[in-house]
């Protein structure tokens, strides 16, 4: 059976089942042998069509509930968006429970994640551009301030939301936050409803709808690029003088870049804890000193930062505690998700597990109570930065863990 | 300085007859370890404690007793500035790393198969994937740079490829995962690694740049050496079926479908739309780099190879390909990956990574250890196609020299270039500069702020500076 063009797309669940089981009777029914009667795959004389091609009966049709359950996207004329609803008010109860932690109460954020809400007026919801980005001189870029397209917000909270648990929110939910985060920028009232019938209106009530620009140079390949160099090569006019470097107090802040370079070939690593050199490196000091930094044992890697440093010796020593065949606790901390916020020394967005085993030692129910924390959510012991409920870590590696981060202390 | 190449210098002997046996052998037994041990010349007897202990001191120290071994102040003549400070004899009869024959020259090694997965060295465990303390708050939404100061030509070690997750990265069980093909397709189709990894298939070399890469230095210098300033960048031999091969399985609609939209199977389900263009090109569904499958961090066992493009449209753990007629203005096309103007606006659907280089030894955060000759080496790349020229320059962008081109040279691939540079000593500031098939000329960072500004986040291709001082060590400038 031949194509001569690849077809219009079938209207119904019906006419897909049929067209598809068509195509597979015919592709069956071409010969009994397929690949025998195949023309050469190499330098075709014309181009085949589709069907024609030994592979195409490879994979499978996708079945309407497949497609349903993973075709997600919504477009910016509001294909692919779902009917439901959510109002300001249910959208504030699912922002307490879900969003807040990482979010704010206000869409203010915290130091770990970009703040939603701020930065945008009535002015801009008139015009359809951001006054703060023509005129400049306002560092913040909140999501409010950048959005164009509101159903691009509405997509990325159903898809990707929260951030440790996506796609956890019901249709209606994501209706509901997505017409808070509106209301933190007074984009719609306090009682607005937002469903898939006004959800258009809000799209021409956006700050930043017409703050987008397209360029086809670098959208294309072959797109006529905005800056040229100088292919200049004798005496060009430039001044060479150092405008920027970087500040003395950050030269250790990656790290010792001695750690960072080959203890062999035709450098070294700068030693970052010491000051710049004042002269050149003695012969043959710098290869010494080198060699001093090999490795101690098999396989032991110099570390990078602090952090790192601390959180992999606590799991070299607490691998070789942990039972035999049990998991190591550093390596439930790092899968349940504990490491990404907390190192064993060195504050990170939580507090380093030495500080907690600091501050709980001695004490018989800290790790009931605090296992009760991680489940739960907290804030406020620490400092303002919420950490978000867990629920999803196992009971009996909850105490494992918990155990393991009281015993931090140094 | 030097614009023009000296010839490397020929080798002197070392006058080691400047010092008597008698004054050699008192000079052994001398106190002060460090003069002993200096004079030693690095034989293997060289202890760690006398290196650093005498690291300034050793260096007076050195000058004094060794000043006619050939010296190294700034007066010394022109001829012996480009020698190597250091005397090329040793004393007595030869070094203990030759006469004392080592463990593995008088012993028996390790079996084959001893680890059926090599690893490198351990003596190599400096060069790894980092993160940069402070870029973001927490790790699982997080970067890890390719320590590009260590390695050799083009390809990139599978253990040492730049990250990018916001979600988290996972070691997905490959039988469970599946791709769709939708949308505008005579009939929407779903594949298992099985299926895909039978049809027709293509190995390609192409580099992969973070559309971020050096985003951090739009203002100002921000971080010290190569892996920070420039390590979102990768480039691997990825195999895998052309994503034409599949649309054209599906029946996609050529004249209705525009565009693509490539879908992850991952926390975040990142989105990207890819035009129809690029995915009827040179796009891969691909499940291979560098011979073996990808590794998880990179996407296991599935990902979108997309050349030329910024890294974030290459999907990771990709789930779905999507043919429409529209872009999908998803969230990494609207809210993120887009520049803010001089005018106010924001630069959307910006995908192509332009022509650049840098020079990755010496660079930012190392110390050269000698005068006289070194191999400046570096890479180069453009979204647009093949790298046609490496200009190089050792004065701050005054003068130029090209280097030389390490083949094949290949498109949207790295390409590496090296140079030599008989160093003298003196400050130094090195450039380089590639220009690409289409003529484009990488840009100096005065030049690309003039159009673009400095509120930029990505598509950061200027020029990079590293200064030279004379004391060998090298830093991160901008002029």
């Amino acid at each position: 059976m031949s194509r001569s063009s690849p077809g219009r797309r079938p209207r119904t669940r019906a006419a897909v089942s049929m067209l598809a089981a068509v195509t597979m009777l015919a592709a069956v029914a071409g010969a009994a042998s397929p690949l025998a009667a195949a023309p050469a795959i190499a330098a075709p004389a014309a181009p085949l069509a589709p069907a024609d091609k030994p592979w195409s009966a490879i994979g499978r049709p996708a079945t309407a509930t497949e497609i349903r359950a993973w075709d997600i996207d919504v477009r910016p004329d509001f294909k692919g968006l779902p009917p439901g609803s959510g109002s300001v008010e249910q959208g504030q109860e699912v922002w307490e429970a879900k969003c807040a932690s990482c979010h704010g109460t206000f869409g203010e954020s915290n130091e770990v994640f970009a703040p939603i809400a701020g930065g945008t007026s009535a002015e801009d919801m008139r015009t359809g551009r951001v006054s703060a980005f023509v005129k400049g001189g306002v560092p913040q870029r909140t999501t409010l301030m950048k959005l164009s397209q509101i159903s691009t917000l509405w997509d990325y909270i159903r898809r990707a939301m929260p951030w440790n648990a996506p796609k956890s929110l019901t249709v209606d939910e994501v209706y509901a936050v997505t017409a808070y985060i509106l209301n933190l920028g007074d984009i719609v009232p306090a009682d607005f409803v937002l469903s898939e019938r006004n959800i258009a209106e809000v799209q021409a009530r956006l700050p930043n709808r017409d703050g987008m620009v397209r360029f086809d140079g670098l959208w294309s390949v072959r797109g006529k690029p905005d800056v040229q160099g100088d292919a200049c090569m004798r005496d060009c006019p430039v001044s060479a003088e150092v405008r920027s470097a970087l500040p003395e107090f950050a030269r250790n802040a990656h790290g010792n870049l001695a750690g960072q370079n080959r203890l062999i070939g035709p450098v070294r690593g700068a030693d970052t804890t010491q000051p710049a050199l004042r002269e050149p490196p003695a012969p043959g000091a710098l290869g010494a000193a080198a060699a001093a930094a090999a490795p101690a044992s098999d396989g032991a890697a110099t570390p990078s930062v602090g952090a790192a440093t601390a959180s992999a010796a606590a799991a070299a020593a607490s691998a070789a505690t942990a039972a035999p065949g049990a998991k190591a606790p550093a390596d439930l901390a790092r899968e349940s998700g504990c490491l990404a916020c907390h190192a064993v020394a060195g504050r990170m967005v939580g507090p380093a597990f030495r500080d907690v085993a600091a501050r709980y030692a001695g004490q018989a129910d800290a790790a009931e109570r605090l296992a009760r924390r991680v489940r739960e959510g907290s804030q406020g012991t620490w400092g303002s930065v919420p950490m978000p409920p867990n629920p999803g870590v196992a009971e009996s590696d909850l105490g494992v863990i918990m155990k393991w981060v009281l015993d931090r202390a140094p | 300085m030097n614009a023009s190449v000296r010839m490397p210098g020929r080798l002197r002997k070392a006058p080691e007859n400047a010092l008597s046996a008698e004054q050699l052998a008192q000079a052994r037994r001398a106190r002060r370890a460090f003069m002993g041990k200096a004079l030693a010349m690095g034989a293997g007897a060289a202890a760690t404690g006398a290196a650093a202990a005498g690291r300034g001191a050793a260096g007076a120290g050195a000058a004094g007793a060794a000043g006619a071994a050939g010296g190294r102040t700034g007066r010394a003549s022109a001829a012996a500035a480009t020698q190597p400070r250091e005397a090329r004899g040793v004393p007595g009869p030869g070094e203990d790393a030759i006469l004392k024959l080592p463990e593995h020259t008088t012993g028996l090694g390790q079996p084959v198969a001893a680890r059926g997965y090599g690893v490198p060295s351990k003596w190599e465990g400096n060069l790894q994937r980092r993160e940069s303390p402070g870029l973001t708050r927490v790790s699982a939404a997080s970067v890890s740079f390719t320590p590009l100061q260590g390695l050799f030509g083009i390809i990139t070690p599978n253990g040492l490829h730049f990250e990018r997750h916001h979600q988290g990265w996972w070691d997905i069980d490959p039988s469970r995962h599946r791709l769709m093909i939708n949308g505008l397709v005579r009939e929407a189709r779903v594949f298992t690694m099985d299926d895909l990894m039978r049809l027709p298939s293509v190995s390609r070399i192409h580099f992969i740049e973070c559309g971020a890469n050096s985003g951090m230095e739009w203002a100002n210098v921000a971080v010290p050496t190569v892996q920070y300033t420039h390590g979102m960048l990768s480039c691997c031999e990825f195999t895998g079926v052309l994503l034409s091969t599949l649309l054209d399985l599906c029946g996609v609609d050529r004249a209705a479908g525009r565009y693509v939209l490539a879908e992850g199977a991952d926390g975040s389900s990142m989105t990207r739309t890819v035009s129809m263009e690029r995915a009827l090109d040179d796009v891969i569904v691909a499940w291979g780099m560098n011979g073996e499958m990808l590794r998880p961090e990179n996407g296991y066992p599935l990902r979108l190879v997309v050349p030329g493009v910024q890294g974030v449209s290459w999907v990771k753990y990709l789930r779905r390909i999507e043919v429409g007629d529209q872009p999908y203005y998803t969230k990494d096309e609207v809210l993120h990956y887009v520049d803010l103007m001089p005018d106010g606006r924001h630069r959307q659907f910006t995908s192509i990574q332009e022509v650049k280089s840098v020079i990755t030894t010496p660079s930012g955060g190392q110390v050269l250890l000698d005068r006289g000759y070194y191999n400046v080496t570096g890479l180069a790349w453009s979204g647009r196609g093949r790298i046609k020229d490496v200009d190089v320059s050792f004065d701050g962008g005054r003068n130029w020299r090209r280097a030389r081109l390490e083949g094949p040279v290949l498109p949207k691939a790295l390409t590496r270039f090296n140079i030599d540079w008989v160093r003298d000593g003196s400050p130094a500031i090195l450039q380089s500069r590639a220009v690409d098939e289409t003529g484009q000329v990488q840009p100096a960072m005065n030049r690309l702020r003039a159009v673009r500004g400095t509120r930029s986040i990505y598509h950061n291709n200027a020029i990079q500076s590293w200064r030279v001082a004379d004391t060998g060590e090298v830093f991160n400038v901008q002029v």
